[in-house]
Protein backbone atom coordinates (compact mmCIF):
# COMPACT_ATOMS: atom_id res chain seq x y z
CA UNK A 1 0.00 0.00 0.00
CA UNK A 2 3.02 2.13 1.04
CA UNK A 3 4.61 1.74 -2.20
CA UNK A 4 1.81 2.04 -4.13
CA UNK A 5 1.08 5.32 -2.57
CA UNK A 6 4.93 6.54 -3.36
CA UNK A 7 5.07 5.12 -6.67
CA UNK A 8 1.36 6.98 -7.83
CA UNK A 9 2.18 10.02 -6.06
CA UNK A 10 6.12 9.95 -7.90
CA UNK A 11 4.53 9.47 -10.78
CA UNK A 12 1.76 12.70 -10.53
CA UNK A 13 4.87 14.28 -9.01
CA UNK A 14 7.76 13.79 -12.04
CA UNK A 15 7.90 11.61 -15.06
CA UNK A 16 11.58 11.46 -14.56
CA UNK A 17 12.69 8.50 -12.70
CA UNK A 18 16.17 8.46 -10.74
CA UNK A 19 18.75 6.86 -12.72
CA UNK A 20 19.78 3.90 -11.26
CA UNK A 21 23.77 4.54 -11.07
CA UNK A 22 24.90 8.04 -11.31
CA UNK A 23 28.52 7.92 -11.46
CA UNK A 24 29.06 11.19 -11.38
CA UNK A 25 26.94 13.53 -9.43
CA UNK A 26 26.92 12.79 -5.70
CA UNK A 27 23.29 12.46 -4.18
CA UNK A 28 22.69 15.69 -2.86
CA UNK A 29 23.63 17.09 -5.74
CA UNK A 30 21.27 15.09 -7.81
CA UNK A 31 18.64 15.90 -5.88
CA UNK A 32 19.22 19.54 -5.91
CA UNK A 33 19.48 19.34 -10.04
CA UNK A 34 15.80 17.76 -9.31
CA UNK A 35 14.52 20.12 -7.39
CA UNK A 36 15.82 22.81 -10.04
CA UNK A 37 14.16 20.84 -12.67
CA UNK A 38 10.82 20.76 -10.47
CA UNK A 39 10.87 24.50 -10.10
CA UNK A 40 11.52 25.27 -13.67
CA UNK A 41 8.75 23.29 -14.21
CA UNK A 42 6.13 24.78 -12.12
CA UNK A 43 7.36 27.78 -12.99
CA UNK A 44 6.71 27.20 -17.09
CA UNK A 45 3.31 25.48 -15.66
CA UNK A 46 2.01 29.34 -14.09
CA UNK A 47 2.92 31.30 -17.50
CA UNK A 48 -0.46 30.76 -18.94
CA UNK A 49 -2.28 31.64 -15.74
CA UNK A 50 -0.27 34.54 -14.49
CA UNK A 51 0.08 35.96 -18.21
CA UNK A 52 -3.94 35.60 -18.29
CA UNK A 53 -4.25 37.50 -15.65
CA UNK A 54 -1.90 39.98 -16.17
CA UNK A 55 -4.17 40.19 -19.34
CA UNK A 56 -7.35 40.65 -17.35
CA UNK A 57 -6.27 43.09 -15.26
CA UNK A 58 -4.19 45.37 -17.90
CA UNK A 59 -7.98 45.19 -19.94
CA UNK A 60 -10.11 46.25 -16.69
CA UNK A 61 -7.31 49.34 -15.69
CA UNK A 62 -6.73 50.51 -18.97
CA UNK A 63 -10.49 50.03 -19.64
CA UNK A 64 -10.17 48.12 -23.06
CA UNK A 65 -13.14 46.96 -22.14
CA UNK A 66 -15.96 48.61 -20.38
CA UNK A 67 -16.08 48.07 -16.48
CA UNK A 68 -19.86 47.50 -16.68
CA UNK A 69 -18.74 43.99 -18.24
CA UNK A 70 -15.41 43.38 -16.54
CA UNK A 71 -14.31 43.85 -13.15
CA UNK A 72 -11.04 43.54 -12.54
CA UNK A 73 -9.23 40.77 -11.10
CA UNK A 74 -8.18 41.63 -7.85
CA UNK A 75 -11.85 43.11 -7.05
CA UNK A 76 -13.10 39.53 -8.15
CA UNK A 77 -10.72 37.49 -5.73
CA UNK A 78 -11.41 39.65 -3.25
CA UNK A 79 -15.52 39.12 -3.86
CA UNK A 80 -14.18 35.39 -4.03
CA UNK A 81 -12.64 35.06 -0.78
CA UNK A 82 -15.80 37.19 0.83
CA UNK A 83 -17.94 35.09 -0.84
CA UNK A 84 -16.29 31.53 0.26
CA UNK A 85 -15.98 32.49 3.52
CA UNK A 86 -18.59 35.02 4.90
CA UNK A 87 -21.17 34.58 2.06
CA UNK A 88 -23.41 31.31 0.79
CA UNK A 89 -20.53 30.45 -2.33
CA UNK A 90 -19.89 26.93 -0.65
CA UNK A 91 -22.87 25.82 -0.15
CA UNK A 92 -23.72 26.80 -3.71
CA UNK A 93 -20.58 24.79 -4.79
CA UNK A 94 -21.37 22.10 -2.08
CA UNK A 95 -24.99 21.99 -3.77
CA UNK A 96 -23.59 21.38 -7.31
CA UNK A 97 -20.91 19.11 -6.75
CA UNK A 98 -23.72 16.79 -4.93
CA UNK A 99 -26.08 16.62 -7.70
CA UNK A 100 -22.70 16.29 -10.08
CA UNK A 101 -21.58 13.41 -8.18
CA UNK A 102 -24.86 12.04 -7.88
CA UNK A 103 -25.44 12.00 -10.99
CA UNK A 104 -22.11 10.42 -11.27
CA UNK A 105 -22.24 7.63 -9.56
CA UNK A 106 -25.77 6.57 -10.71
CA UNK A 107 -24.32 6.87 -14.21
CA UNK A 108 -21.39 4.73 -12.80
CA UNK A 109 -23.26 1.69 -11.39
CA UNK A 110 -25.77 1.75 -14.05
CA UNK A 111 -23.16 2.49 -17.04
CA UNK A 112 -20.36 0.21 -16.38
CA UNK A 113 -21.97 -3.30 -16.25
CA UNK A 114 -23.81 -2.41 -19.15
CA UNK A 115 -20.56 -1.20 -20.67
CA UNK A 116 -18.59 -4.31 -20.00
CA UNK A 117 -21.66 -6.17 -21.24
CA UNK A 118 -22.07 -4.77 -24.47
CA UNK A 119 -18.40 -4.62 -24.94
CA UNK A 120 -17.89 -8.23 -24.26
CA UNK A 121 -20.88 -9.06 -26.91
CA UNK A 122 -19.82 -8.27 -30.13
CA UNK A 123 -23.52 -8.37 -31.31
CA UNK A 124 -25.34 -7.06 -29.04
CA UNK A 125 -23.18 -4.12 -28.89
CA UNK A 126 -23.72 -4.10 -33.06
CA UNK A 127 -27.63 -4.32 -31.95
CA UNK A 128 -27.48 -1.12 -29.76
CA UNK A 129 -25.00 0.98 -31.49
CA UNK A 130 -27.27 3.14 -33.54
CA UNK A 131 -29.26 3.24 -31.04
CA UNK A 132 -26.26 4.86 -28.28
CA UNK A 133 -24.40 6.66 -31.24
CA UNK A 134 -27.85 8.38 -31.68
CA UNK A 135 -28.59 9.75 -28.35
CA UNK A 136 -25.00 10.55 -27.63
CA UNK A 137 -25.40 12.65 -30.79
CA UNK A 138 -28.49 14.00 -29.50
CA UNK A 139 -28.17 17.34 -27.56
CA UNK A 140 -28.64 16.45 -24.07
CA UNK A 141 -30.32 19.23 -22.96
CA UNK A 142 -32.57 18.78 -25.64
CA UNK A 143 -34.58 16.38 -23.61
CA UNK A 144 -34.86 18.66 -20.44
CA UNK A 145 -38.68 19.32 -20.89
CA UNK A 146 -38.73 15.16 -21.06
CA UNK A 147 -37.11 14.55 -18.23
CA UNK A 148 -39.27 17.59 -16.72
CA UNK A 149 -42.76 16.24 -17.32
CA UNK A 150 -41.44 12.44 -15.93
CA UNK A 151 -39.65 13.86 -13.06
CA UNK A 152 -40.80 16.21 -11.84
CA UNK A 153 -39.59 20.33 -11.56
CA UNK A 154 -36.85 19.17 -8.53
CA UNK A 155 -33.05 17.77 -8.21
CA UNK A 156 -34.63 14.24 -9.41
CA UNK A 157 -34.84 15.81 -12.99
CA UNK A 158 -31.82 17.56 -12.73
CA UNK A 159 -29.53 14.07 -11.80
CA UNK A 160 -31.28 12.10 -14.16
CA UNK A 161 -30.72 14.02 -17.16
CA UNK A 162 -26.90 14.38 -15.77
CA UNK A 163 -26.97 10.70 -15.37
CA UNK A 164 -28.33 10.01 -18.30
CA UNK A 165 -25.83 11.80 -20.42
CA UNK A 166 -22.48 10.59 -18.20
CA UNK A 167 -24.55 7.34 -18.57
CA UNK A 168 -24.14 7.46 -22.47
CA UNK A 169 -20.85 8.09 -22.07
CA UNK A 170 -19.77 5.85 -19.65
CA UNK A 171 -21.41 3.22 -21.83
CA UNK A 172 -19.64 3.87 -24.80
CA UNK A 173 -16.41 4.08 -23.38
CA UNK A 174 -16.53 1.18 -20.78
CA UNK A 175 -17.49 -1.01 -24.41
CA UNK A 176 -15.29 -0.10 -25.75
CA UNK A 177 -12.23 -0.24 -23.47
CA UNK A 178 -13.53 -4.33 -23.37
CA UNK A 179 -13.81 -4.61 -27.06
CA UNK A 180 -10.47 -3.49 -27.61
CA UNK A 181 -8.70 -5.62 -24.36
CA UNK A 182 -5.36 -7.08 -25.59
CA UNK A 183 -6.24 -10.04 -27.66
CA UNK A 184 -2.76 -12.22 -26.63
CA UNK A 185 -4.22 -11.25 -22.40
CA UNK A 186 -7.68 -12.88 -23.68
CA UNK A 187 -6.17 -15.69 -25.32
CA UNK A 188 -3.06 -16.37 -22.58
CA UNK A 189 -6.19 -16.68 -19.89
CA UNK A 190 -8.17 -18.77 -22.20
CA UNK A 191 -5.04 -21.18 -22.74
CA UNK A 192 -4.70 -21.72 -19.29
CA UNK A 193 -8.45 -22.44 -18.79
CA UNK A 194 -10.05 -19.65 -18.23
CA UNK A 195 -13.91 -19.52 -18.54
CA UNK A 196 -15.41 -16.87 -20.57
CA UNK A 197 -17.05 -15.10 -17.07
CA UNK A 198 -13.13 -15.54 -15.68
CA UNK A 199 -11.73 -13.84 -18.88
CA UNK A 200 -14.56 -10.81 -18.25
CA UNK A 201 -13.40 -10.22 -14.38
CA UNK A 202 -9.72 -11.25 -14.52
CA UNK A 203 -8.88 -10.27 -18.12
CA UNK A 204 -11.16 -8.03 -19.74
CA UNK A 205 -11.92 -6.17 -16.95
CA UNK A 206 -8.90 -4.64 -15.95
CA UNK A 207 -7.82 -4.09 -19.82
CA UNK A 208 -11.13 -1.82 -19.92
CA UNK A 209 -10.22 0.41 -17.11
CA UNK A 210 -7.76 2.80 -18.99
CA UNK A 211 -10.77 3.64 -21.67
CA UNK A 212 -13.34 3.20 -18.45
CA UNK A 213 -11.23 6.40 -16.62
CA UNK A 214 -11.15 8.02 -19.93
CA UNK A 215 -15.19 7.93 -19.76
CA UNK A 216 -15.89 8.51 -16.33
CA UNK A 217 -13.82 11.96 -16.84
CA UNK A 218 -15.91 12.70 -19.74
CA UNK A 219 -19.17 11.86 -17.71
CA UNK A 220 -17.75 14.36 -15.08
CA UNK A 221 -17.80 16.74 -17.80
CA UNK A 222 -20.57 16.71 -18.98
CA UNK A 223 -22.77 15.71 -15.56
CA UNK A 224 -21.13 19.23 -14.95
CA UNK A 225 -22.49 20.76 -17.85
CA UNK A 226 -25.61 19.55 -17.35
CA UNK A 227 -25.75 20.50 -14.06
CA UNK A 228 -25.02 24.10 -14.19
CA UNK A 229 -27.51 24.76 -16.82
CA UNK A 230 -30.35 22.76 -15.18
CA UNK A 231 -29.49 24.29 -12.31
CA UNK A 232 -29.91 27.81 -14.29
CA UNK A 233 -33.11 27.21 -16.22
CA UNK A 234 -34.94 24.27 -13.75
CA UNK A 235 -36.29 26.13 -10.38
CA UNK A 236 -33.02 26.07 -8.45
CA UNK A 237 -32.71 27.94 -5.29
CA UNK A 238 -29.16 27.22 -4.65
CA UNK A 239 -26.02 25.54 -6.89
CA UNK A 240 -23.54 27.55 -8.77
CA UNK A 241 -25.70 27.92 -11.65
CA UNK A 242 -28.74 28.94 -10.41
CA UNK A 243 -25.89 32.05 -8.83
CA UNK A 244 -24.34 32.43 -11.33
CA UNK A 245 -27.58 33.69 -13.29
CA UNK A 246 -29.02 35.60 -10.39
CA UNK A 247 -25.48 37.14 -9.93
CA UNK A 248 -25.96 38.09 -13.67
CA UNK A 249 -30.03 39.28 -13.24
CA UNK A 250 -29.15 41.20 -10.06
CA UNK A 251 -25.47 42.49 -12.00
CA UNK A 252 -23.38 41.41 -9.82
CA UNK A 253 -20.42 41.32 -11.98
CA UNK A 254 -17.80 40.29 -9.28
CA UNK A 255 -20.02 37.23 -7.78
CA UNK A 256 -20.85 36.51 -11.48
CA UNK A 257 -17.03 36.57 -12.40
CA UNK A 258 -15.84 34.54 -9.23
CA UNK A 259 -18.78 32.11 -9.78
CA UNK A 260 -17.34 30.87 -12.59
CA UNK A 261 -13.98 30.68 -11.72
CA UNK A 262 -14.90 28.54 -8.90
CA UNK A 263 -17.40 25.92 -11.17
CA UNK A 264 -14.50 26.11 -13.30
CA UNK A 265 -11.83 25.12 -10.16
CA UNK A 266 -14.95 22.40 -9.30
CA UNK A 267 -14.87 20.49 -12.64
CA UNK A 268 -11.10 21.30 -13.09
CA UNK A 269 -10.55 19.59 -9.16
CA UNK A 270 -12.68 16.46 -10.12
CA UNK A 271 -10.71 15.70 -13.27
CA UNK A 272 -8.00 15.89 -11.42
CA UNK A 273 -8.86 13.80 -8.99
CA UNK A 274 -9.84 11.01 -11.31
CA UNK A 275 -6.85 10.87 -13.34
CA UNK A 276 -4.84 10.56 -9.86
CA UNK A 277 -6.85 7.65 -9.31
CA UNK A 278 -6.53 6.36 -12.56
CA UNK A 279 -2.87 6.71 -11.84
CA UNK A 280 -2.99 5.04 -8.96
CA UNK A 281 -5.54 2.07 -10.29
CA UNK A 282 -4.14 1.81 -13.71
CA UNK A 283 -0.43 2.02 -12.81
CA UNK A 284 0.34 -0.11 -15.74
CA UNK A 285 -0.77 2.00 -18.26
CA UNK A 286 1.86 2.76 -21.25
CA UNK A 287 4.06 1.05 -19.17
CA UNK B 1 -17.33 -21.94 -46.36
CA UNK B 2 -16.13 -23.61 -42.54
CA UNK B 3 -19.45 -25.38 -42.49
CA UNK B 4 -18.91 -26.39 -46.13
CA UNK B 5 -14.97 -27.92 -45.14
CA UNK B 6 -16.38 -29.54 -42.33
CA UNK B 7 -18.84 -31.69 -43.68
CA UNK B 8 -16.65 -32.35 -46.42
CA UNK B 9 -14.04 -33.76 -43.47
CA UNK B 10 -17.10 -35.69 -42.13
CA UNK B 11 -18.24 -37.60 -45.09
CA UNK B 12 -14.88 -39.02 -45.47
CA UNK B 13 -14.21 -39.94 -41.92
CA UNK B 14 -11.52 -42.78 -41.74
CA UNK B 15 -11.02 -44.85 -38.77
CA UNK B 16 -8.91 -43.01 -36.34
CA UNK B 17 -5.60 -44.13 -36.86
CA UNK B 18 -3.04 -44.48 -33.78
CA UNK B 19 0.34 -42.22 -33.97
CA UNK B 20 3.35 -45.09 -33.88
CA UNK B 21 4.81 -46.02 -30.26
CA UNK B 22 5.95 -43.25 -27.93
CA UNK B 23 3.24 -40.65 -29.40
CA UNK B 24 1.78 -37.87 -27.55
CA UNK B 25 -0.32 -35.36 -30.05
CA UNK B 26 -1.87 -36.93 -33.07
CA UNK B 27 -3.33 -34.68 -35.10
CA UNK B 28 -5.65 -36.32 -37.92
CA UNK B 29 -7.33 -35.15 -41.44
CA UNK B 30 -6.69 -31.49 -39.77
CA UNK B 31 -7.85 -28.98 -42.07
CA UNK B 32 -8.06 -25.54 -41.89
CA UNK B 33 -8.85 -22.48 -44.32
CA UNK B 34 -8.04 -19.11 -44.79
CA UNK B 35 -9.70 -16.46 -46.95
CA UNK B 36 -11.01 -19.22 -49.67
CA UNK B 37 -7.79 -21.32 -49.98
CA UNK B 38 -6.62 -24.36 -47.73
CA UNK B 39 -3.68 -23.71 -45.25
CA UNK B 40 -3.88 -27.29 -44.01
CA UNK B 41 -5.70 -29.84 -45.85
CA UNK B 42 -6.28 -33.49 -44.23
CA UNK B 43 -3.18 -32.81 -41.92
CA UNK B 44 -1.99 -35.57 -40.11
CA UNK B 45 1.04 -35.52 -37.70
CA UNK B 46 2.47 -37.20 -34.70
CA UNK B 47 3.81 -35.03 -32.42
CA UNK B 48 6.16 -38.04 -29.94
CA UNK B 49 6.63 -37.65 -25.97
CA UNK B 50 9.00 -36.77 -23.49
CA UNK B 51 10.74 -34.79 -26.57
CA UNK B 52 11.49 -31.38 -27.59
CA UNK B 53 9.50 -30.84 -31.44
CA UNK B 54 10.66 -27.67 -33.30
CA UNK B 55 8.32 -26.75 -35.54
CA UNK B 56 10.42 -24.89 -39.20
CA UNK B 57 8.99 -23.70 -42.32
CA UNK B 58 8.85 -21.37 -44.84
CA UNK B 59 6.86 -17.97 -43.95
CA UNK B 60 3.36 -18.14 -44.13
CA UNK B 61 2.72 -21.81 -44.06
CA UNK B 62 1.09 -21.49 -40.39
CA UNK B 63 3.83 -22.80 -37.98
CA UNK B 64 2.18 -20.54 -35.60
CA UNK B 65 -1.09 -21.69 -36.82
CA UNK B 66 -0.69 -25.12 -36.54
CA UNK B 67 0.04 -25.20 -32.74
CA UNK B 68 -2.23 -22.66 -31.71
CA UNK B 69 -4.90 -25.11 -33.03
CA UNK B 70 -3.18 -27.80 -30.98
CA UNK B 71 -3.71 -25.92 -27.70
CA UNK B 72 -6.88 -24.49 -28.76
CA UNK B 73 -6.54 -21.20 -29.83
CA UNK B 74 -7.49 -21.14 -33.21
CA UNK B 75 -10.54 -23.35 -34.21
CA UNK B 76 -9.74 -26.02 -37.21
CA UNK B 77 -12.46 -26.48 -39.58
CA UNK B 78 -12.02 -30.08 -39.39
CA UNK B 79 -9.95 -33.12 -38.01
CA UNK B 80 -9.12 -34.28 -34.36
CA UNK B 81 -6.24 -33.52 -32.15
CA UNK B 82 -5.90 -36.20 -29.50
CA UNK B 83 -2.98 -35.99 -26.34
CA UNK B 84 -2.67 -39.57 -25.66
CA UNK B 85 -5.73 -40.37 -26.74
CA UNK B 86 -6.93 -37.45 -24.77
CA UNK B 87 -8.93 -34.51 -26.19
CA UNK B 88 -7.41 -31.03 -24.85
CA UNK B 89 -10.30 -30.47 -22.68
CA UNK B 90 -8.66 -32.87 -20.62
CA UNK B 91 -5.28 -32.11 -20.48
CA UNK B 92 -3.17 -29.26 -18.63
CA UNK B 93 -1.50 -27.56 -21.24
CA UNK B 94 0.85 -24.30 -21.01
CA UNK B 95 1.78 -22.09 -23.61
CA UNK B 96 4.38 -18.79 -24.01
CA UNK B 97 3.36 -16.34 -26.49
CA UNK B 98 6.30 -14.63 -28.85
CA UNK B 99 5.26 -11.32 -27.12
CA UNK B 100 5.66 -11.53 -23.38
CA UNK B 101 4.24 -7.87 -22.75
CA UNK B 102 1.14 -8.68 -24.10
CA UNK B 103 0.80 -11.96 -22.54
CA UNK B 104 1.84 -11.49 -18.96
CA UNK B 105 -1.16 -9.56 -16.79
CA UNK B 106 0.47 -5.96 -15.87
CA UNK B 107 -2.28 -5.59 -12.78
CA UNK B 108 -1.18 -8.45 -11.10
CA UNK B 109 2.36 -8.70 -9.73
CA UNK B 110 4.75 -11.28 -11.42
CA UNK B 111 4.79 -14.18 -8.82
CA UNK B 112 0.47 -14.12 -8.95
CA UNK B 113 1.19 -13.77 -12.52
CA UNK B 114 3.01 -17.36 -12.52
CA UNK B 115 0.11 -18.48 -10.12
CA UNK B 116 -2.41 -17.01 -11.94
CA UNK B 117 -3.87 -20.38 -13.47
CA UNK B 118 -3.15 -22.49 -9.86
CA UNK B 119 -5.66 -20.29 -8.78
CA UNK B 120 -7.52 -20.93 -12.03
CA UNK B 121 -7.98 -24.55 -11.29
CA UNK B 122 -8.97 -23.83 -7.89
CA UNK B 123 -6.24 -24.59 -5.86
CA UNK B 124 -5.63 -23.36 -2.49
CA UNK B 125 -3.42 -20.51 -1.39
CA UNK B 126 -0.66 -22.64 0.31
CA UNK B 127 -0.93 -25.33 -2.90
CA UNK B 128 0.21 -22.10 -5.02
CA UNK B 129 2.70 -20.63 -2.77
CA UNK B 130 4.14 -24.50 -2.36
CA UNK B 131 4.25 -24.42 -6.64
CA UNK B 132 5.34 -21.12 -6.63
CA UNK B 133 8.35 -21.67 -4.19
CA UNK B 134 9.57 -25.14 -5.85
CA UNK B 135 9.44 -23.32 -9.05
CA UNK B 136 11.40 -20.51 -8.00
CA UNK B 137 14.01 -22.97 -6.90
CA UNK B 138 14.51 -24.69 -9.73
CA UNK B 139 14.65 -21.47 -11.75
CA UNK B 140 17.19 -20.54 -9.20
CA UNK B 141 15.58 -16.98 -9.48
CA UNK B 142 17.45 -13.89 -9.22
CA UNK B 143 15.48 -10.85 -9.45
CA UNK B 144 12.28 -9.97 -7.54
CA UNK B 145 9.07 -11.90 -8.02
CA UNK B 146 7.27 -9.27 -6.27
CA UNK B 147 7.58 -6.71 -8.68
CA UNK B 148 5.12 -6.05 -11.80
CA UNK B 149 6.10 -7.02 -15.56
CA UNK B 150 6.85 -3.75 -16.50
CA UNK B 151 8.84 -3.34 -14.26
CA UNK B 152 10.81 -6.37 -14.90
CA UNK B 153 13.63 -6.60 -18.27
CA UNK B 154 12.32 -8.58 -21.67
CA UNK B 155 14.11 -11.74 -20.54
CA UNK B 156 12.84 -11.50 -16.98
CA UNK B 157 9.28 -11.21 -17.89
CA UNK B 158 9.41 -13.94 -20.92
CA UNK B 159 11.03 -16.27 -18.00
CA UNK B 160 7.74 -15.14 -15.70
CA UNK B 161 5.47 -16.26 -18.90
CA UNK B 162 7.25 -19.89 -18.64
CA UNK B 163 7.27 -20.26 -15.28
CA UNK B 164 3.31 -19.19 -15.22
CA UNK B 165 3.27 -21.79 -18.43
CA UNK B 166 4.66 -24.59 -16.25
CA UNK B 167 2.85 -23.55 -12.91
CA UNK B 168 0.22 -26.29 -13.50
CA UNK B 169 2.48 -28.97 -14.38
CA UNK B 170 1.35 -29.05 -17.67
CA UNK B 171 1.32 -32.57 -19.77
CA UNK B 172 2.73 -30.27 -22.78
CA UNK B 173 4.55 -27.11 -23.17
CA UNK B 174 3.88 -24.93 -26.12
CA UNK B 175 6.66 -22.17 -27.05
CA UNK B 176 5.60 -19.60 -30.31
CA UNK B 177 8.82 -17.91 -30.77
CA UNK B 178 9.67 -17.48 -27.68
CA UNK B 179 12.87 -15.41 -28.26
CA UNK B 180 12.02 -12.83 -30.78
CA UNK B 181 11.17 -10.19 -28.81
CA UNK B 182 14.24 -11.27 -26.95
CA UNK B 183 18.00 -9.45 -27.54
CA UNK B 184 20.63 -12.15 -27.99
CA UNK B 185 22.01 -12.36 -24.36
CA UNK B 186 18.52 -12.83 -22.59
CA UNK B 187 18.02 -15.54 -25.67
CA UNK B 188 20.79 -17.11 -24.77
CA UNK B 189 19.80 -17.08 -21.26
CA UNK B 190 16.37 -18.17 -21.64
CA UNK B 191 17.59 -20.95 -24.27
CA UNK B 192 19.77 -22.59 -20.95
CA UNK B 193 17.00 -21.98 -18.52
CA UNK B 194 14.85 -24.35 -21.44
CA UNK B 195 17.32 -26.66 -21.85
CA UNK B 196 17.43 -27.08 -17.61
CA UNK B 197 13.57 -28.03 -18.04
CA UNK B 198 13.97 -30.51 -20.69
CA UNK B 199 16.67 -32.22 -19.23
CA UNK B 200 14.76 -32.10 -15.74
CA UNK B 201 10.81 -33.18 -16.63
CA UNK B 202 11.18 -34.40 -19.75
CA UNK B 203 8.50 -32.61 -21.22
CA UNK B 204 6.55 -33.12 -24.10
CA UNK B 205 7.58 -29.61 -25.74
CA UNK B 206 6.24 -27.87 -29.15
CA UNK B 207 8.53 -25.04 -30.37
CA UNK B 208 7.65 -22.43 -33.10
CA UNK B 209 11.05 -21.30 -34.36
CA UNK B 210 11.74 -18.93 -36.88
CA UNK B 211 16.03 -19.43 -36.35
CA UNK B 212 17.13 -22.50 -37.90
CA UNK B 213 20.07 -22.67 -36.00
CA UNK B 214 17.79 -22.34 -32.52
CA UNK B 215 15.50 -24.81 -33.76
CA UNK B 216 17.81 -27.48 -34.25
CA UNK B 217 19.88 -26.85 -31.09
CA UNK B 218 16.68 -27.15 -29.01
CA UNK B 219 15.03 -29.92 -31.14
CA UNK B 220 14.97 -33.98 -30.63
CA UNK B 221 13.03 -33.82 -33.96
CA UNK B 222 12.96 -30.60 -36.37
CA UNK B 223 9.64 -30.69 -37.82
CA UNK B 224 10.04 -29.08 -41.28
CA UNK B 225 7.05 -27.56 -43.33
CA UNK B 226 6.36 -26.88 -46.92
CA UNK B 227 4.48 -23.88 -48.56
CA UNK B 228 0.85 -23.75 -48.20
CA UNK B 229 -1.74 -25.88 -48.49
CA UNK B 230 1.01 -26.87 -45.81
CA UNK B 231 2.07 -31.06 -45.47
CA UNK B 232 5.03 -32.41 -43.63
CA UNK B 233 8.11 -32.19 -45.77
CA UNK B 234 10.57 -34.16 -43.28
CA UNK B 235 11.02 -34.48 -39.63
CA UNK B 236 14.85 -34.80 -38.93
CA UNK B 237 16.17 -35.70 -35.21
CA UNK B 238 18.40 -34.51 -33.89
CA UNK B 239 20.25 -36.49 -30.65
CA UNK B 240 22.82 -35.22 -29.64
CA UNK B 241 22.85 -35.54 -25.79
CA UNK B 242 22.02 -32.06 -23.21
CA UNK B 243 23.13 -30.05 -21.90
CA UNK B 244 24.22 -28.76 -25.15
CA UNK B 245 26.69 -25.86 -25.58
CA UNK B 246 29.33 -24.00 -27.47
CA UNK B 247 30.63 -27.46 -28.51
CA UNK B 248 27.37 -28.34 -29.68
CA UNK B 249 26.64 -25.86 -31.98
CA UNK B 250 30.76 -26.80 -33.24
CA UNK B 251 29.98 -30.57 -33.58
CA UNK B 252 30.27 -32.29 -36.84
CA UNK B 253 26.53 -33.48 -36.46
CA UNK B 254 25.01 -30.44 -35.16
CA UNK B 255 26.23 -29.10 -38.62
CA UNK B 256 25.13 -31.98 -40.52
CA UNK B 257 21.85 -32.04 -39.46
CA UNK B 258 21.66 -28.35 -39.65
CA UNK B 259 22.84 -28.63 -43.41
CA UNK B 260 20.46 -31.56 -43.82
CA UNK B 261 17.37 -29.17 -42.77
CA UNK B 262 18.36 -26.15 -44.56
CA UNK B 263 18.24 -28.24 -47.68
CA UNK B 264 14.47 -29.47 -47.46
CA UNK B 265 13.99 -26.17 -46.72
CA UNK B 266 15.60 -24.53 -49.67
CA UNK B 267 13.86 -27.23 -51.97
CA UNK B 268 10.32 -26.53 -50.27
CA UNK B 269 10.83 -22.83 -50.27
CA UNK B 270 12.00 -22.88 -54.22
CA UNK B 271 9.53 -25.41 -55.38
Amino acid sequence: MKELLQRSFGLLASNDVPAQGSYMKTQSSYMKTQIVERLRSIGQAMIGPISLILLWWLAAEADWVSENLLPGPWETFGTMFSNLVHGDMLKDAGATLKLTISALCIAGVLGIPVGILLGSNVSLYRSFEFVIDFFRSTPVTAMFPLFLLIFGIDDTSKISVAAFAAWLVLVFNVAYGVMNARKTRILAAKVMGASRGRVLRDVMLYESLTQTFVGIRMAISIGLVVIIVAEMFIGSVDGMGHRIIDSQQVYDLEDMYSSIIITGVLGYGLNLIFLALERWIVHWAGR
Amino acid sequence: MTTHTRSIAGLKKKPFRPGKIGTHITIRELTKWYSGKPLYEDFELDIPKNKVTCIFGPNGCGKSTIINMIAGLIEPDGGNILFDGKSLKDTVIGYVFQNYRDALFPWLRAIDNIKYPLKLMGKSQVECDLRADSLIESFDVRFDLNRFPYELSGGQQQLVSIMRALAPEPEVLFLDEPFSALDYEMTLFIRDKLQEIFQNTKLTTVIVSHDLEEAVFLADEILLLTRRPTKVADVITFDAPRPRDINTLASETFIQTKLKCLEIFQREVRR
